[in-house]
């Protein structure tokens, strides 16, 4: 296990509102951890700094040892909150997209995983459901060989079912070297899968631990911790 | 086959007593190929690492064993099985009569509702 990413002193302001406060971390490769926090803590924000969308006003951040730019970038594969293909493509020409936009992107994986899911690569996005496109998303991000998955709220508004899927595709497909960050607010839906949890509090860090050693040493799950430190 | 995981015992240590119970019911036979960590973990949902720290330690426990190239593999004494089924039926035993004893049942209590419950099988046998 290498360190896969490092952030120091990481803060981010929109305007006078805090976005992130200060933070520090580091996360090793073959991980997979959440990013757990209510809404407006910060999780989209750190998601969006990792991924090179936003840029910090104080801190460094390295991923794989290299400053957010074009390299960390061809590193990192990003799902973000919400689906941003346009409507009137194609499944199929998504796919297209991916293959000509990521060199690592494994076309026949995606192909593999739509046929799972008895998707037809011509239908249009506009025609499918809302879990369905979550899932297609989902598959795409997947299908790359990526170093780094950033997964923001992957299972948004979708039912148990598709949860399922969306784990299960997680699972079977990221790399054993490879660290995923999933950024949720369903923590019991989560937690199984998870090796480690961070809670972003305020855009501060207020917990970092293994799910086991939550078990162990506060005899609860990390969802009944969640409700504990987040209590309103 | 299902796994169903408690809240405040850490997820490795439930997946060992699932094996467990899978080798003391026979569902697993000594000799049998097991299949890929990555597979077991998608199949019980849980984390690969998490899965990995499991068989790890049933490999240490002499419960399984790795063959370096060939896989991992149900441990192949038979009296596994048999010591297995002690150790959960003594747990059983025990998770039972500290229930009954939260109800204000004594051990003798408990036995000789065993035996009116028994008997009472017995004569709609009849």
């Amino acid at each position: 296990m290498e360190e896969l990413i490092r952030c120091k002193g990481v803060s981010k302001k929109y305007g006078r509102t805090l976005g992130l406060e200060d933070l520090s971390l580091s996360i090793a490769s073959g991980k997979i951890v959440g990013i757990l926090g209510p809404n407006g803590s910060g999780k989209t924000t750190f998601i969006k700094v990792l991924s090179g969308l936003l840029m910090p006003e104080a801190g460094e951040v390295l991923i794989d040892g290299k400053p957010i730019g074009t390299e960390s970038k061809a590193l990192v594969s990003y799902l973000p909150e919400r689906p941003y293909f346009s409507d009137a493509m194609r499944i199929s020409e998504v796919i297209d997209f991916f293959e000509e936009f990521y060199r690592d992107f494994q076309r026949e994986a995606a192909e593999r995983m739509l046929q799972t899911l008895g998707l037809d690569p011509e239908r249009k996005i506009s025609a499918l459901s809302k879990g369905n496109r979550e899932k297609v998303q989902l598959i795409l991000v997947m299908s790359r060989k990526a170093k780094v998955y950033l997964l923001d709220e992957p299972m948004g508004g979708v039912d148990p079912a598709a949860r399922d899927f969306i784990l299960k595709t997680i699972l079977t497909n990221y790399n054993e070297d490879a660290s995923v960050l999933i950024s949720t607010h369903l923590i019991s839906d989560v937690e199984n899968v998870l090796d480690d949890v961070i809670f972003i509090k305020q855009g501060r860090l207020a917990l970092y631990k293994s799910v086991d050693e939550i078990r162990m040493e506060e005899n609860k799950s990390v969802d009944a911790l969640f409700r504990e430190v987040f209590a309103c | 086959m299902g796994w169903k995981f408690s809240d405040d015992v850490p997820l490795y240590q439930q997946i060992m007593d699932g094996i467990k119970q899978r080798i003391a019911t026979g569902d697993w036979v000594p000799g049998q190929k097991l299949p890929s960590v990555r597979e077991l973990a998608v199949d019980a949902g849980v984390n690969p690492n998490t899965m990995q720290k499991a068989l790890a330690e049933l490999e240490r426990e002499g419960l399984l064993y790795a063959k370096r190239t060939a896989g991992r593999f149900v441990a192949e004494r038979e009296e596994i099985k048999g010591r297995l089924q002690e150790e959960m039926m003594q747990s059983y035993v025990k998770e039972f009569l500290g229930n009954m004893e939260s109800l204000g049942y004594s051990l003798e209590d408990t036995v000789a509702l065993l035996q009116k419950i028994s008997d009472q099988e017995e004569r709609k046998g009849e």
